[in-house]
């Protein structure tokens, strides 16, 4: 079976084909371009500076010099990866284009992989600067965490994803009136997960909820590294394991949602 | 009963007693039809008649409450993907990304069908549909005309063997509509298609149509060659026979 055939498990040729549709639509906007850029640095800068000025005053920041820096940066991870993978997805329903793939032959898996490659491809397109700038203003080296950056990276993209396929299926289901949602989500990660703080600032019970959030291991394996010089690969571990439970409830509500769309005509009414 | 309607030749699409029940009330109330390979028939009814989710039924967009829809043989919308390739669709309430070119619209939908040859395929739609002179404009500077005729290339793309049509000549002037309609009918003859064309142009569905399946309220009123149903009603448009079915003239008849 060919990689073109309808009938093959999952296409390349397919997924290709609504990346190249994704590409063609960044590419002829040099304002959404700039866009992935622009509030990314806008928060680097202020964390980064603010973080100066704190290690100025305290010891303790003097010494953990960077958490900041990095808790934006990878905060970034995790917020633009999903709104990357959203956006993408959304593009469809504001071009009521939708009933137009779902009619032809691109299966359901095809379409998030390929808004998947797209969130990391428009991250990548805000990060790599933004990361630049962080070593040319505060010499902030995100690439010098090496390995542990692709363990961040990875259990981070994998929190965006699950998250941003269930909204896609709220979206779905529920039309442009839950776009709102696409936008807002993840910023209740924002206080749990303990990006800038550790977890233990927390209320024992609330620190409970943290502990069930994938990013959580992420933040505190961050600031173990940066504080401590040490890599925690066990709290990577367990950020992995929760984020396949994360990723198949994601998807499995992305399935019913759309399953929950074909059957109330949905897909027809794509509006609000 | 469909058994009754089915004959010999095979079928394209074959919908049985299709039931689509919204919370919002009944949309589609038990139909059943049968359209041979290569027919065209028209899908007549007023605004909410159920035209446009008995199409969806059929393309798999919408699952039926009951009831089954076969396309080429698969059941929609459970064994879509062994046909959907094999099958497409234009309406013009369903718009492509603004902001890509006609070219690339094309081509993004062209490698989705696996078409081959691609770039051959769009310049020999460009050349039929007359779209050579804005291919590499952006979909979204479109007049609404060459829009529809953007929306006819990309319904065509993988000359598809069932062509669903909603309203496919919305837009266009006479002169266009008339050339679409001429290109259509080629189409079919040509490749043995299958077309399902809802429209509220009665000309249209005259001139094309060879069967005219005429819906109300969720049910079939009416199902026949456009010459029969002229006798039928004892009218001699068939504008003249959908107005005689909206508004239940046909009832009053009967009674006197």
């Amino acid at each position: 079976m060919s990689l073109r055939s309808p009938e093959a498990g999952i296409s390349a040729y397919r997924i290709a084909a609504m990346v190249e549709r994704y590409w063609y639509l960044l590419r002829s906007s040099w304002p959404r371009l700039i866009e992935l850029v622009y509030w990314p640095a806008v928060q680097m800068l202020m964390w980064g500076f603010l973080q100066l000025y704190v290690a100025q005053t305290d010891s303790f920041f003097a010494r953990a010099g960077g958490t900041f820096i990095g808790a934006v940066l990878l905060w970034d991870i995790l917020f633009r990866g999903q709104l990357g993978f959203s956006v993408s997805f959304l593009e469809e329903m504001w071009s009521r284009n939708l009933a137009n793939l779902m009619m032809s032959p691109l299966k359901p898996v095809e379409f998030i992989i390929s808004l998947m490659i797209m969130s990391v491809v428009r991250l990548l397109i805000g990060m790599i600067p933004v990361s630049l700038l962080a070593i040319a203003f505060f010499g902030f080296n995100l690439y010098g965490m090496g390995l542990a950056l692709a363990a961040f990276f990875a259990n981070l993209i994998l929190t965006s994803w699950a998250v941003g396929i269930f909204v896609s299926g709220l979206v779905l289901r529920n039309g442009l009136g839950a776009e709102n949602l696409a936008w807002t989500i993840m910023f209740i990660f924002l206080p749990l997960t303990c990006v800038y703080y550790p977890v233990a600032v927390l209320p024992g019970w609330l620190q409970y909820f943290a502990w069930a959030l994938p990013p959580t291991y992420v933040f505190e394996g961050m600031r173990a590294l940066l504080i401590d010089r040490v890599f925690r690969a066990d709290l990577m571990l367990q950020a992995f394991a929760l984020n396949i439970v994360f990723f198949t409830a994601g998807s499995f509500g992305f399935l019913q949602l759309l399953n929950s769309a074909r059957r109330n005509g949905s897909l027809l009414q794509t509006g609000e | 009963m469909l058994s009754a309607i089915m004959i010999d030749t095979p079928q394209a699409i074959v919908a049985d007693r299709l039931v689509k029940e919204y919370k919002s009330g009944m949309a589609v109330a038990g139909v059943s039809f049968a359209l041979p390979v290569g027919s065209i028939t028209g899908l007549l009814g007023g605004n909410g008649a159920g035209k446009t989710t008995t199409i969806a039924m059929i393309m798999g967009l919408v699952t039926p409450t009951s009831g089954t829809v076969k396309v080429l043989g698969a059941e929609m919308p459970r064994q879509r993907y062994r046909v959907l390739h094999r099958m497409n669709f234009e309406s013009p309430y369903v718009e492509m990304p603004m902001r890509l070119t006609v070219r690339q619209n094309l081509t993004v939908f062209a490698r989705l069908y696996g078409v081959d040859h691609i770039g051959e395929r769009i310049a020999e739609l460009a050349g039929e549909l007359d779209l050579a002179d804005f291919l590499d404009r952006p979909t979204g500077k479109l007049s609404a005309g060459q829009k529809t005729r953007v929306s006819l290339a990309k319904a065509l793309l993988n000359r598809p063997e069932v062509l669903l049509l909603d309203e496919p000549t919305a837009s266009l002037d006479p002169d266009t509509a008339d050339w679409v309609r001429g290109h259509l009918e080629r189409y079919r003859v040509e490749r043995r298609a299958t077309v399902l064309l809802a429209s509220h142009n009665m000309a249209e569905v005259e001139r094309l149509c060879e069967r005219v399946i005429i819906m109300k309220r969720g049910k079939i009123e009416d199902d026949d060659t456009p010459a029969a149903l002229l006798a039928r009603y004892g009218r001699t448009t068939l504008e003249e026979v959908f107005l005689d079915v909206a508004r239940g003239r046909q009832n009053l008849e009967a009674a006197q």
